[in-house]
C-alpha cells in the first residue's frame, strides 16, 4: 500500500483565527492526507518540533496576524538547522504577493494567498512529494 | 389569495426551464421561489411585530428610527504606535465619523506587552499596541472623552483597558459618569470562535460580572459587553448559528450576573449586542428581525425585566469581512455597499463599513474614506432612513424572520440539554457546528456550488493586485519595546509591586477586581503585570485540538 503523506497544520504565533485551518486540514484529510493538527498559539520552536516527532513530509504553516515574515524564516532557520532537508515547508493566510514572493526566494514552498483553492494545494503537495526522489513506500 | 390564479402559476413553474444554479442562502438553507400570504398566515402583527419602540420590538428599537437619529458611523481603527493611531482618529472625526472604535494588537489582546518574547513580530501589526497607560494617553490625545463615545474591540483584559481609559478621562478632568462607550468584553465568543481567551471560563464570567456591577454603579452611560456574533460568523457559522449563540452568550452574562444579585433592570440596560452583516441580503435583514424579538420576548417572559430599556436588543454591525476577496479588489466596495444597506434595513445602532483592501491588510486612509462615504451615501442619498422597517410585512422575509427564530429556540433547547453555554464549550458543540458550517461552504466554492466573483468565476486572468498596501515597519515593535522599557525606571515601582499584590489578593478573596485594577492602573502597572499576576490565581485555559 502507498504512504499516505503526512502534514503537519500548524497555527504560529499568537493569532486565534482557526477557521482556515480547520478547513485546509479538513480537506487534507479528505484528499488523502494523514493530517496532524496542532492547536493554536504554537512557536516556531514548537512546530519544528512536533514536525520531526511526527516524521512529517509537509509543514503548512496557516498565519493570519501579519507576523508572516517573522514566522516563515524563523521556521526555515530551524528546520535547516535539524537537517529537515527533505520536508515541504508551505502555509497560506494574509499575506501579500510581494511578501509571497519574498519568503519563497528565502527557501519556503508554495504560499497561498486569500482565496486560493485547496485544490491546487492538494495538488501541489501531491506533486512536489511525487518527485522529491526516494522516501517512503 | 386566488387559489385557481396559484394553481396555474405552479404549472407553469412546473414545465419551465430554470437556471442552474442551487437556490439555496450564504447559509445553506433552501429558499422559497415565490412567498405569498400563505407564508405567514399565523403571523400576528401586534403579536409578534408591533411598532417601533414597543414591543417586542421586531420593527426597531426606537419610536423614529433614523428620523429620530441616524446610525452611528463608527470606523474600527487601530495600527502601529499610539501616535499612528491617535492621527487616525482625528483624520476619521475630521471626516464626519461619529464615534471611535479601537483595534488593539494581538499582544495586547492576548494580555502580553510589546517585550514579551511571545510578542514578536506580532507588535502594533494588527491594531494599536497598548502595554501601559502612558500608551493610552498618546492614543487619546487632544480627544476630549466627555464629548466622542469609543468602542474598544478587548476581550480577555477587557477590565485592563477600561481602567486605563478611566484613568486617561480623570488626567481629561472628565468624571467616570460621563464616559459613554463600549467594551466588547465577550469572553464566551472566544472559546467559541475568535479564540483569544487567557483564563478558564468560570473566572473569566467573574471578572465580567465585576465589571458589570462596578459599571452599573459608576459608569451609567458605559455599555459593559458587546455581545458579538460577529467572530462566529466570521469563523464560518451559518445566519442561524450566528444568531442563536450569540443570543445563548448574552443570556449566560445574564444569567451570571442574576447569580450575583444583581437586578436585572438595573444592568441589562447597559448590555449590547455586535452582529455581522454578510452577503445574503434578506437572510440577514431577518436575523436582525429576529434577535430583536427573541431577546425582547426572553427578557420579559423568561427573566422577568419589568423596564422597557431592559427588553431592547441594540446592536452595532460590522459587514462581513470574510466575504471580501483579495481578487478585484474594487469589487469589495459594491458588496460592502449591499451588506451595509441589510444592516440599515435591519435597524442596527451602529456601522462598520470594511475597506476595500482588508484581505490584504490593515486599510489604508483612501480605502477607509471609500468605506466611511459608503455608509454616507446610503444615509443621504438613498432615501432608505426616511422610513421604518419597510420591509416588514413582505410574505418572505417575515417568514425568514420566523424560521430564524424556530431556528433559534431549537439550538437553545440543544445548548440547555447540554447543561447551559459553558458546558456545550467544553463539549465543543458549537466549536463543531461551525466548523462543520465553514468546511460546507468552502467545499461549495471549490465545487463551483457557489460562485464569488473574481474568484472562481469572472476571474481577471493574470490579474496583478495593484493597491497601496499599509505597511507596518518593524520600529513600531523597538520604539514600544523601547517606551515601556523606559516606563519602568521611571514609574514608582514599589507602588506597582504592592498593587499588583493587592490584585492578586483581591482574586483570591473574590472582591471585586474594578477598583484595585483602575489603582494598579494610573501607577503605570502594564497589561502584562496584571494579566500575569491574574493568571497565578486564575490559571490560563487550554482548549481540545481536534478538527
Amino acid at each position: 500500500m502507498e504512504k499516505k503523506i503526512r502534514v503537519l497544520v500548524a497555527k504560529a504565533g499568537l493569532d486565534g483565527h482557526d477557521r482556515g485551518a480547520k478547513v485546509v486540514a479538513s480537506f487534507f484529510r479528505d484528499a488523502g492526507f494523514e493530517v496532524i493538527y496542532s492547536g493554536l498559539r504554537q512557536t516556531p520552536q514548537m512546530i519544528v518540533q512536533t514536525a520531526m516527532q511526527e516524521d512529517v513530509d509537509v509543514i503548512a504553516i496557516s498565519i493570519l496576524s501579519g507576523a508572516h515574515m517573522t514566522v516563515f524564516p524563523k521556521i526555515l532557520k530551524l528546520m535547516k538547522e535539524n537537517k529537515m532537508n527533505d520536508i515541504l515547508l508551505t502555509g497560506g493566510g494574509i499575506m501579500s504577493d510581494d511578501d509571497i514572493e519574498k519568503l519563497q526566494a528565502m527557501g519556503t514552498g508554495r504560499l497561498f494567498g486569500p482565496g486560493s483553492s485547496l485544490k491546487e494545494a492538494v495538488e501541489y503537495i501531491r506533486y512536489w512529494y511525487e518527485n522529491k526522489g526516494a522516501k517512503g513506500e | 389569495m386566488d387559489p385557481k390564479a396559484f394553481k396555474r402559476w405552479q404549472q407553469e413553474v412546473a414545465k419551465a426551464k430554470l437556471r442552474d444554479a442551487k437556490f439555496i442562502t450564504a447559509s445553506g438553507e433552501p429558499v422559497e421561489m415565490l412567498a405569498t400570504p400563505e407564508s405567514i398566515k399565523d403571523l400576528d402583527y401586534d403579536r409578534d411585530l408591533g411598532l417601533p419602540g414597543q414591543y417586542p420590538f421586531t420593527r426597531g428599537v426606537h419610536a423614529t428610527m433614523y428620523r429620530g437619529r441616524l446610525w452611528t458611523m463608527r470606523q474600527f481603527a487601530g495600527f502601529g504606535t499610539p501616535e499612528d493611531t491617535n492621527r487616525r482618529f482625528k483624520y476619521l472625526l475630521e471626516n464626519g465619523q461619529t464615534g471611535l472604535s479601537v483595534a488593539f494588537d494581538l499582544p495586547t489582546l492576548m494580555g502580553r506587552d510589546a517585550d514579551d518574547p511571545w510578542s514578536e513580530g506580532e507588535v502594533g501589526v494588527c491594531g494599536v499596541s497598548v502595554s501601559s497607560l502612558r500608551d493610552m494617553e498618546i492614543l487619546f490625545d487632544g480627544i476630549p472623552l466627555d464629548k466622542v463615545s469609543t468602542s474598544m474591540t478587548i476581550n480577555s483584559p477587557a477590565i485592563i483597558l477600561l481602567a486605563f481609559y478611566i484613568a486617561v478621562a480623570e488626567k481629561q478632568g472628565v468624571k467616570q459618569e460621563q464616559l459613554r462607550g463600549t467594551v466588547q468584553n465577550d469572553i464566551l465568543k472566544e472559546y467559541i470562535a475568535q479564540k483569544e481567551y487567557i483564563f478558564p471560563p468560570t473566572p473569566s464570567m467573574r471578572i465580567i460580572v465585576d465589571m458589570i456591577e462596578y459599571c452599573t454603579e459608576h459608569l451609567p452611560q458605559w455599555n459593559t459587553i458587546s455581545i458579538s456574533g460577529y467572530h462566529i460568523r466570521e469563523a464560518g457559522s451559518t445566519a442561524l448559528q450566528e444568531l442563536a449563540f450569540t443570543l445563548a452568550d448574552g443570556f449566560a452574562y445574564i444569567e451570571a450576573a442574576l447569580e450575583r444579585g444583581l437586578d436585572i433592570d438595573a444592568f441589562a440596560p447597559r448590555l449590547s449586542f455586535f452582529f455581522n452583516s454578510h452577503n445574503d441580503f434578506f437572510e440577514e435583514i431577518a436575523k436582525f428581525r429576529a434577535a430583536r424579538r427573541i431577546y425582547a420576548r426572553r427578557m420579559k417572559e423568561k427573566y422577568g425585566a419589568k423596564k422597557e430599556s431592559s427588553w431592547l436588543l441594540r446592536f452595532h454591525t460590522q459587514t462581513a469581512g470574510c466575504t471580501l476577496t483579495a481578487q478585484q479588489p474594487e469589487n469589495n466596495i459594491v458588496r460592502v455597499a449591499y451588506q451595509a444597506l441589510a444592516a440599515v434595513l435591519g435597524g442596527t445602532q451602529s456601522l462598520h463599513t470594511n475597506s476595500m483592501d482588508e484581505t490584504l491588510a490593515l486599510p489604508s486612509e483612501k480605502a477607509v474614506k471609500i468605506a466611511l462615504r459608503t455608509q454616507q451615501i446610503l444615509a443621504y442619498e438613498t432615501g432608505v432612513p426616511h422610513t421604518i422597517d419597510p420591509l416588514a410585512g413582505s410574505y418572505f422575509v417575515e417568514n425568514l424572520t420566523n424560521k430564524m427564530e424556530q431556528g433559534a429556540e431549537e439550538y437553545f433547547r440543544k445548548i440547555e440539554e447540554l447543561g447551559g453555554v459553558i458546558p456545550a464549550i467544553e463539549k465543543g458543540l458549537f466549536q463543531r457546528e461551525i466548523a462543520e458550517a465553514a468546511y460546507r461552504y468552502q467545499l461549495e466554492i471549490e465545487n463551483n456550488d457557489r460562485y464569488i466573483v473574481g474568484v472562481n468565476a469572472f476571474q481577471d486572468k493574470d490579474e496583478k493586485i495593484e493597491i497601496l498596501l499599509l505597511q507596518i515597519s518593524p520600529e513600531v515593535e523597538q520604539e514600544q519595546v523601547k517606551r515601556l522599557q523606559q516606563l519602568k525606571r521611571e514609574r514608582d515601582n514599589n507602588k506597582v509591586q504592592s498593587l499588583l499584590k493587592e490584585l492578586k489578593q483581591a482574586a483570591i478573596e473574590n472582591r471585586n477586581l474594578m477598583p484595585v485594577i483602575i489603582e494598579a492602573a494610573k501607577a503605570y502597572a502594564t497589561v502584562g503585570e496584571m494579566v500575569n499576576t491574574l493568571k497565578e490565581v486564575f490559571g490560563e485555559y487550554q482548549e481540545p485540538t481536534d478538527f
